[in-house]
C-alpha cells in the first residue's frame, strides 16, 4: 500500500510541540510525524528544571517522553537539529546543516529563549539565562567552584533560580528593577510577604537597582549598577524575561510581531503552517506558562483530526511559585482598580494573605499567600467569572466548616474538557476515564496513569476531589488501607490480634500477622511498639530500635543534627536556683539558643549528641518529654495564688497533674492547660485536655488543638472537687491511650469517637471509669525517668550517644 | 583495577548493636555504621543526600534499608540509593569484621 498518511513536521521538541503531538495521536493516526529539536535531549518537563536545580529531582526524572516513546509512536525524531526556514512554495523544511524535509503540514513550536540584557559584559563566561538543561547544568557546575551568585530579575523564574542556588550553598542576591517582587503576578501586600519569607530562607535582595554593566576579566566578577554601586558575583543568572523564538518564521516570510502571529485555529500567515506555545502570539498575547499551550495544542489536535472545535479564545493564567515552604498563587486580575470590589483577609501571625477581586459581583481575580488551599476553586471561579454568592463567600472566607461539601460539588460541575493539571495537560475527563477504566483509587495511581499532579503538584486538591466524586461512597472503603504499606490490617485488627494471640514483640506481630515487609517500616514499627506497651505495660520491653530518634535519644533532633533539651517545669513554674543551673549548663555546653517554648518551659537548643547525657546529669532535672508522644506540658495561668480574678489554684493543680501523669506514653503528644477562672489565660480551648476553674469547681474540655488541625475543645463535663477532676482526667487519658490510633491527636480522636461515647465511657459509666483508672495507675507504676536511666547505664550511654573517633587515620 | 584497600580499625564488634546506628568521626568526615538483623554491617556517609543534608545515624533500620530521621527518606544501605519517590545517593564504604575488630576502608 502506498503511504497515504499526511506528513506532519514539528519544529521544536519542547513542551508545547510534543504535547500537541500527544493530543493528535490520541485522536487520529492519519499523520506521519517528524520532530526536529535543537536540544540534544528528548522531550522533558522544562518546569521541573527548578526542581533539578533545587536538588529534589534529577535530569532523568524530568524526561517526559524517552526515545523509546518516539519509536513506539512511529515518530521520526531528530535531536540537535536546528531548523533554518520553511520553504512554503515547495513545502519543504531546511535545517542549518543542510537537511531537507518535505511536509504537508508544519507546526512551529520553537518556544522562547532567555532575554539577555543588552549591557556591556553580557557575553562574559559565567553569565547565563535559566531556560534549558544546559543552563541548569552550568549552574550546578558553577556552584561547585564559586560562592557568590547574582540573579537579575525578581519574577517567578529568577526567584526559583535563586532558591536553587541557595540550596546549592551559594550566597545569592536577587537584583530587581522594580519595587515589588513578582509584580506581574502579585500585589504589593503579597509581594512584601513573599520577600520577607524568602529572606528568611536565605536569599538577599537588591531592590530597585538597575544593572548598567557586568565586569570581569576572564569571567564575570560582579555587577555595576546605574547609581555606581557594585555587587560581587562569580555567577550571574539573567532571568529578566523571555523572547519568543521567531527566527524560523522570520526567515520564511511568515508574519511576526513579538511572536508568530496566529489566528484562533493557531494558523500562521503561511498556508498549512501552524504555531503553538511560547513562540506564538494570539490576539496580541504571547503566553509564558504551560497551561495555555495545552489549550492551544488541544485546538490544533482537534482541528487536524477533523473534529469540531471552537477555536482558541485565550487563557486565564495562574501562577504558582515552586519554592518549598512558600505558597503563592495568583490568577486573573490582581491589581486593585477603582471598579473592583475587593475582599481581603490578611493575617500577619499566620503569615497568610487572601484577596479576591470582584467586578460587577463577578469573581475576576485572586491573590493568595501562605495558604493556597482555595486555589483550585478560585482558579475555576476566575475562569468562569462566577457570581459571588453567600455560599462561595462562606467557603472562601468563612470558618471552612462546609468546605468538603462545596468542593465535591465543584468537581461535579466541572466541564469534561476542562484542564485539571495545567502542567501536564490532563483534562477532567481523562482522569475520570482513568479511574473508571482502570479501577484507580489513589492520587498516586492517577499520577502514574495520566501524569496529573506529576509536576508542580498544584492540581492535587482537584484530583482528589474528582477521585472522591467518581468513587462516591466507595471512596472511603477503597481508601481503607492498613496502618502502613507493610500490612492491610487496621489498627483495631492489630490491637485485637495482639491481645487474643498474646503477641509480645514487634517482630512477632509482623511474623504472625503476615507483614509484607519483614522488618516493617518507619511507620508501623513505632506504632506497634506503642500498642504493645499500652497493652502490656508491665511486661513489654520497649524496643529502642523501633522508636523514632527523638524518643530513642530523649531529645528533639534539629535540622542540623544537634538536639534540644527541655527540662521539666511542673505547671510552667521554676525557681531561681533551677534557672541558675540551666544558665550554667547552657554556657558550659555552648547551647546555641535558650528559648521559651509555647508550653511555658525552656528549650536548650543545639546540644551535640555526645553531650546529651552530661547535660542531663549536670542539670539534674527530670526530662520534660518535649520529644515524645507523651504528656508534654501542663500550661497554667497565675490563678488564685496571685491573680485578682482567680477562683481556683491553677498553678497548684497544674503541678499535681503534671507530676502524676508525666512519662506516660500516648498515641500522640498530649498537652494540658489549667486556668483559675473562665478568662482562660492559659488557653485551654486548644489543649488535649483543658481545665477551667469556676466558683464551685472545674469544667473540663477535651480535643482542642492549636497545631496542624486547629480545633476548639469540647466541654466534657463539670466537676465539683479536685479528686473528681483528677479521676476524669485519668479516665480520658486512658480511654484515649486504649482506643486512639498511633499519631492520632485527640482533636481527631474526639471527632472519630464522638463526644458522647467518651462521656459515656468516662463520665457516666462509673465502673468503667474505675477500671480505666486502675489500668492507668498500674501503668504509671512502671515508669522511670529516662534521663536518669541513661546516665546510669554505661552501655546505652556509649552505644546511643558516643561518637567513635579512631585515633590514627 | 584492583583497589588498594587500607583497612582502619574503628572498634570492637560489640560497639555496634543491632539496628541502632553509630557515628564514626574521622577527621572532618562522619560515617554512620549500621548492623542489620542479619548481622551484616554497613557504613555510609553520615549525611543525607537531600540538599539540606542532615545526619543518618539516627535512622530507623529495616532490613538493609534505613529511614532517615529528618525526612523519612528510605535509603538502601547496599547501594546508597534513595528509594522512590525521593532521589539521590549516599556514599557507601566497605566495612568488615575481622575477628572482633571492625574495620573500615575509605
Ligand atoms: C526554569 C523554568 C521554570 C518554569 N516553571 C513554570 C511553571 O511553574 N509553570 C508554568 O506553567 N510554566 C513554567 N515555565 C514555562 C514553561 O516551561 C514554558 O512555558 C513551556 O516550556 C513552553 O513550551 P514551548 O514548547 O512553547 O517551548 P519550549 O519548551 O522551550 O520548547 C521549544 C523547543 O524548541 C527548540 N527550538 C527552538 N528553536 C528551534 C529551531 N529553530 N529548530 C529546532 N528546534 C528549535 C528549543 O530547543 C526547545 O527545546 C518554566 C520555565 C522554565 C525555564
Ligand atoms: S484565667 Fe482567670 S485566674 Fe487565671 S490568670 Fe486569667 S484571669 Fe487570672
Ligand atoms: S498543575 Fe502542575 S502538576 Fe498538575
Amino acid at each position: 500500500m502506498i503511504n497515504s498518511k499526511k506528513k506532519l513536521v514539528v519544529i521544536g521538541n519542547g513542551m508545547a510541540g510534543i504535547n500537541t503531538v500527544e493530543q493528535i495521536l490520541k485522536l487520529t493516526d492519519k499523520y506521519e510525524i517528524t520532530v526536529l529539536g535543537s536540544e540534544p535531549h528528548p522531550n522533558y518537563n522544562r518546569i521541573m528544571l527548578s526542581y533539578v536545580l533545587e536538588g529534589s529531582k534529577t535530569i532523568e526524572d524530568i524526561i517526559l517522553n524517552d526515545l523509546q516513546w518516539y519509536e513506539d509512536q512511529g515518530i521520526t525524531l531528530y535531536t540537535g537539529k536546528m531548523v533554518r526556514n520553511i520553504d512554503g512554495e515547495r513545502k519543504r523544511i531546511h535545517t542549518e546543516d543542510g537537511l531537507e524535509i518535505d511536509y504537508d503540514l508544519a507546526l512551529i513550536a520553537t518556544g522562547s529563549q532567555s532575554f539577555i540584557l543588552p549591557i556591556p559584559g553580557k557575553e562574559l563566561p559565567g553569565v547565563i539565562g535559566f531556560r534549558d538543561i544546559a543552563d541548569c547544568t552550568a549552574m550546578l557546575e558553577a556552584a561547585k567552584t564559586y560562592k557568590k551568585a547574582a540573579v537579575i530579575g525578581g519574577g517567578l523564574l529568577g526567584l526559583e533560580a535563586a532558591k536553587g542556588l541557595v540550596n546549592l550553598g551559594m550566597d545569592v542576591t536577587v537584583v530587581h528593577l522594580m519595587e515589588d517582587l513578582m509584580e506581574r503576578q502579585l500585589d504589593r501586600e503579597a509581594s512584601a510577604m513573599l520577600k520577607a519569607e524568602l529572606e528568611r530562607q536565605g536569599i538577599k535582595f537588591a531592590m530597585q537597582m538597575q544593572t548598567a554593566e557586568v565586569y570581569g576579566q576572564d569571567r564575570v566578577q560582579g555587577l555595576r549598577f546605574s547609581d555606581g554601586s557594585e555587587l560581587e558575583a562569580d555567577l550571574l543568572v539573567m532571568a529578566v524575561g523571555i523572547k519568543p523564538n521567531i527566527q524560523v518564521a522570520v526567515q520564511s516570510g511568515i508574519e511576526t510581531n513579538r511572536g508568530i502571529v496566529v489566528d484562533d485555529l493557531m494558523k500562521t500567515s503561511m498556508p498549512d503552517v501552524y504555531a503553538v506555545g511560547e513562540c506564538a502570539e494570539h490576539r496580541g498575547i504571547c503566553y509564558g506558562l504551560v497551561a495555555p499551550l495545552f489549550e492551544q495544542g488541544s485546538v490544533i489536535a482537534k482541528h487536524l483530526a477533523g473534529a469540531d472545535t471552537e477555536g482558541y479564545a485565550g487563557s486565564v493564567v495562574s501562577t504558582k511559585l515552586k519554592i518549598s515552604g512558600v505558597d503563592v498563587f495568583s490568577a486573573g486580575e490582581f491589581i486593585t482598580a477603582p471598579e473592583h470590589t475587593v475582599i481581603v483577609a490578611k493575617d500577619e501571625w499566620k503569615r497568610t494573605y487572601k484577596k479576591v477581586l470582584l467586578r460587577e459581583n463577578k469573581i475576576v481575580g485572586t491573590v493568595l499567600f501562605g495558604d493556597v488551599s482555595e486555589s483550585a476553586s478560585l482558579q475555576k471561579y476566575v475562569r468562569q467569572q462566577t457570581l459571588m454568592t453567600d455560599e462561595i463567600y462562606g467557603q472562601l472566607m468563612g470558618t471552612g466548616c462546609s468546605k468538603d461539601g462545596a468542593k465535591t460539588l465543584s468537581a461535579e460541575t466541572m466541564a469534561d474538557d476542562e484542564i485539571v493539571c495545567g502542567c501536564n495537560g490532563v483534562t477532567k475527563k481523562a482522569i475520570v476515564d482513568a479511574i473508571n477504566e482502570n479501577g484507580l483509587t489513589t492520587v498516586d495511581e492517577i499520577k502514574a496513569c495520566t501524569g496529573a499532579t506529576r509536576s508542580c503538584g498544584g492540581c492535587k486538591p482537584v484530583v482528589e476531589q474528582i477521585l472522591q466524586y467518581v468513587l462516591g461512597d466507595s471512596f472511603k472503603s477503597a481508601a481503607k488501607q492498613g496502618i502502613c504499606g507493610c500490612t492491610t490490617l487496621s489498627r483495631d485488627e492489630i490491637v485485637a490480634a495482639i491481645k487474643t494471640k498474646g503477641l509480645t514483640t514487634t517482630r512477632e506481630v509482623m511474623n504472625v500477622l503476615g507483614w509484607q515487609n519483614d522488618e516493617g517500616c518507619s511507620k508501623c514499627r513505632p506504632a506497634l511498639n506503642y500498642y504493645l506497651g499500652m497493652i502490656n505495660p508491665d511486661t513489654h520491653e520497649n524496643e529502642e530500635d523501633s522508636r523514632f530518634v527523638n524518643e530513642r535519644l530523649h531529645a528533639n533532633i534539629q535540622k542540623d543534627g544537634t538536639f534540644t533539651v527541655v527540662p521539666r517545669m511542673y505547671g510552667g513554674v521554676t525557681t531561681p536556683e533551677d534557672l541558675k543551673k540551666i544558665a550554667d549548663v547552657s554556657l558550659k555546653y555552648n547551647v546555641k539558643v535558650v528559648k521559651v517554648t509555647g508550653g511555658q518551659r525552656l528549650d536548650l537548643i543545639g546540644v551535640r549528641k555526645e553531650d546529651l547525657p552530661k547535660v542531663w546529669e549536670e542539670l539534674d532535672m527530670p526530662s520534660g518529654y518535649a520529644y515524645a508522644k507523651s504528656l508534654r506540658t501542663v500550661k497554667t495561668c497565675v490563678g488564685s495564688q496571685f491573680c485578682r480574678f482567680g477562683t481556683q489554684d491553677s498553678m497548684g493543680m497544674g503541678e499535681v497533674l503534671e507530676r502524676k501523669f508525666e512519662r506516660l506514653d500516648f498515641p500522640a503528644k498530649f498537652k494540658l492547660a489549667v486556668n483559675g477562672c473562665p478568662r482562660n489565660c492559659a488557653e485551654s480551648c486548644t489543649k488535649d485536655i483543658g481545665i477551667v476553674g469556676n466558683d464551685g469547681g472545674w469544667e473540663i474540655f477535651i480535643g482542642g488543638n492549636g497545631g496542624i488541625k486547629a480545633r476548639l475543645a469540647d466541654s466534657l463535663c463539670k466537676v465539683k472537687t479536685d479528686d473528681e477532676l483528677i479521676d476524669i482526667v485519668a479516665g480520658v487519658m486512658q480511654f484515649y491511650r486504649e482506643t486512639g490510633q498511633y499519631l492520632e491527636r485527640t482533636s481527631e480522636w474526639v471527632e472519630r469517637t464522638g463526644l458522647e461515647e467518651i462521656q459515656k465511657a468516662v463520665v457516666h459509666d462509673i465502673d468503667n471509669r474505675k477500671a480505666l483508672i486502675e489500668r492507668i495507675e498500674f501503668t504509671l507504676k512502671q515508669l522511670e525517668d529516662p534521663w536518669k536511666k541513661i546516665i546510669h547505664n554505661a552501655d546505652s550511654r556509649k552505644n546511643l550517644f558516643e561518637v567513635v573517633t579512631p585515633s590514627m587515620v | 583495577m584492583i583497589k588498594h584497600a587500607e583497612w582502619l580499625i574503628v572498634g570492637h564488634s560489640k560497639d555496634f548493636p543491632n539496628r541502632i546506628g553509630r557515628t564514626i568521626r574521622l577527621n572532618d568526615k562522619e560515617i554512620a555504621v549500621f548492623r542489620t538483623s542479619e548481622n551484616k554491617l554497613y557504613a555510609v556517609e553520615n549525611s543525607n543526600p537531600h540538599p539540606k543534608g542532615g545526619p543518618l545515624t539516627e535512622s530507623i533500620v529495616s532490613g538493609h534499608y534505613i529511614y532517615d530521621p529528618l525526612r523519612d527518606w528510605k535509603i538502601d544501605l547496599e547501594t546508597g540509593l534513595v528509594q522512590d519517590p525521593d532521589t539521590g545517593q549516599v556514599k557507601t564504604f566497605d566495612i568488615r569484621e575481622d575477628g572482633e575488630e571492625v574495620k573500615i576502608s575509605l
